[in-house]
């Protein structure tokens, strides 16, 4: 079995555009979240959304290769760019080598949107334009990467709900130490306007606290009152040690842990079983104890019973082992078909930094979160090995386990 | 409209969807070479008359508009 490196990280969130950027504003303990006035004239119950611009790439991208793109695989672009180029990889070494491409994403909402829009109002489906298939499709993502940056290997989205970029990551992974690929570009990306989250919004899953736009994601904290709908996209480069020693690359980390579960349960409402076995089956895959962990990036959305049952599930792995654990989702709301691949980011800057972001707005824990060492203040620590929980609906769980090099 | 207005109007429309100068827009020059057209963008230009015009190009018809020239003609006999 081969090992697996992460050799390349870039992000576009509503914490930053960048590595740079995104590593001071988790250390700064900054909310990404505002107050959306468009999405309370369409009647939404929140209007609470992060914030990002939709990237401008005209001086980048030619406008057959943007028409196809809606807005988060421009996102998943600029991210992407950043990963490849903090790896090393330039286009010569895209042409010559069977680069993979394993991506999350799980919606495509507003383009579908504006073309059923178009074919109802005037009867014509000329006019819905040749990008509106492209932009359409689940995997509208892969589809853009794998032809603007021309890669030869696997080509292939991942749908697994708010678990997809992780669950990339670790596909990716078992795909390199098997030898099937050498090298594999893995993320994901969240589209962030209303179409995508009406129905979302509709279910009351979001926190309704407008007034307070930036105290409205509070993962653990007792009076919580659910998720902050968020975005953005977040790639990470992965190879095989062999590959990137043999490139002279930076190596950033190792992934020495993919875990993974289906609840087998409800569409909804998360167990505690699931994500347990998640857990243990990346702590297995490791061959590490836990105590080696010195930090978990939950998955915690802000959601009563979701975070109550994530905290259930880490007690029940960890007990004793008092390791700190904090919701990135904090800052940055749910990410959702991105969060696994931004929160493994968030992390491996974290641990590269030496401290561990805020829990921002955790007050005051409820019974399930008060048995976890929660941070609200940044804490100063020096960690090699983190664990990263994504969780979604219809059950999917995946955890991963990225270790320091 | 006046057929000087309506070809200003046309390449300019063109030139801000397919990102060419308008200097490439001449009667006789080759729409899909000059705008670098292939089989889906070219969808994109049918789209854009009709929307702009109320022209709607039968698709028979639009592998017979070669050039600049003809497109103008075609816009012009049909708005």
């Amino acid at each position: 079995m081969k090992r697996v490196v992460i050799t390349g990280m870039g992000i576009y969130s509503c914490l930053g555009n960048g590595l740079d950027a995104v590593r001071q504003s988790l250390y700064d303990g900054k909310s990404g979240i505002v107050f959306d006035q468009a999405r309370k004239d369409m009647g939404f119950r929140s209007a609470l959304t992060s914030y990002l611009e939709v990237p401008d790439l005209k001086k980048e991208l030619s406008r057959s290769q943007r028409v196809y793109m809606p807005e988060q695989a421009k996102y998943a672009y600029v991210a992407t760019a950043e990963a490849l180029k903090n790896a090393g990889i330039d286009q010569d070494y895209l042409n010559a080598n069977e680069v993979g491409l394993l991506y999350g994403n799980d919606s495509s909402a507003e383009p579908v949107f504006r073309s059923i829009t178009t074919m109802l109002e005037k009867k014509d489906t000329t006019l819905v334009g040749s990008g509106g298939i492209f932009q359409s499709m689940n995997s509208t993502v892969t589809m853009n990467l794998a032809c603007i940056f021309k890669l030869r290997g696997i080509n292939l989205t991942v749908s697994g709900a708010c678990a997809s970029g992780s669950h990339a990551i670790g596909l990716g992974t078992l795909l390199i130490r098997n030898g099937l690929q050498e090298m594999v570009v893995c993320g994901g990306a969240q589209e962030v306007n209303p179409y995508a989250v009406g129905s979302f919004d509709g279910i009351s899953a979001f926190s309704t606290r407008e007034d307070q736009p930036t105290k409205a994601s509070r993962p653990f904290d007792r009076d919580r009152d659910g998720l902050v709908p968020g975005g953005g996209a977040a790639t990470v480069i992965i190879e095989s040690y062999e590959s990137a020693v043999r490139r002279g690359a930076p190596i950033i980390a190792e992934v020495i842990g993919y875990g993974f579960s289906s609840n087998g349960d409800h569409i909804s409402v998360p167990n505690v079983d699931g994500p347990s076995r998640s857990l243990q089956m990346a702590i297995k895959d490791a061959g590490i104890d836990i105590r080696e962990i010195g930090y978990i990036n939950a998955h915690a959305t802000s959601t009563p019973v979701g975070d109550r049952n994530e905290a259930k599930a880490i007690y029940n792995v960890f007990r004793d082992y008092n390791v700190e654990v904090t919701s990135t989702k904090s800052q940055t709301g749910h990410e959702m078909w991105m969060a696994g691949a931004s929160e493994v980011i968030y992390s491996t800057l974290m641990m590269k930094n030496g401290f561990i972001a805020p829990n921002i707005n955790f007050e005051n824990p409820d019974e399930d979160s008060a048995k976890l060492n929660i941070p609200s203040k940044r804490v100063s620590k020096k960690f090699d090995t983190f664990l990263s929980n994504s969780f979604g609906f219809g059950g999917t769980n995946s955890t991963l386990i990225i270790k320091n090099l | 409209m006046e057929k000087a207005e309506l070809i200003e109007k046309v390449n300019t429309l063109l030139s801000e969807e397919f990102e060419v100068e308008t200097d490439v827009m001449t009667p006789d020059a080759n729409i899909k070479q000059a705008l670098q057209l292939d089989s889906l963008s070219i969808v994109d230009m049918v789209a854009l008359i009709e929307n702009e015009f109320g022209v709607k190009i039968k698709p028979a018809e639009v592998s017979q508009l070669t050039t600049f020239g003809k497109l103008y003609d075609y816009i012009a006999e049909h708005i």
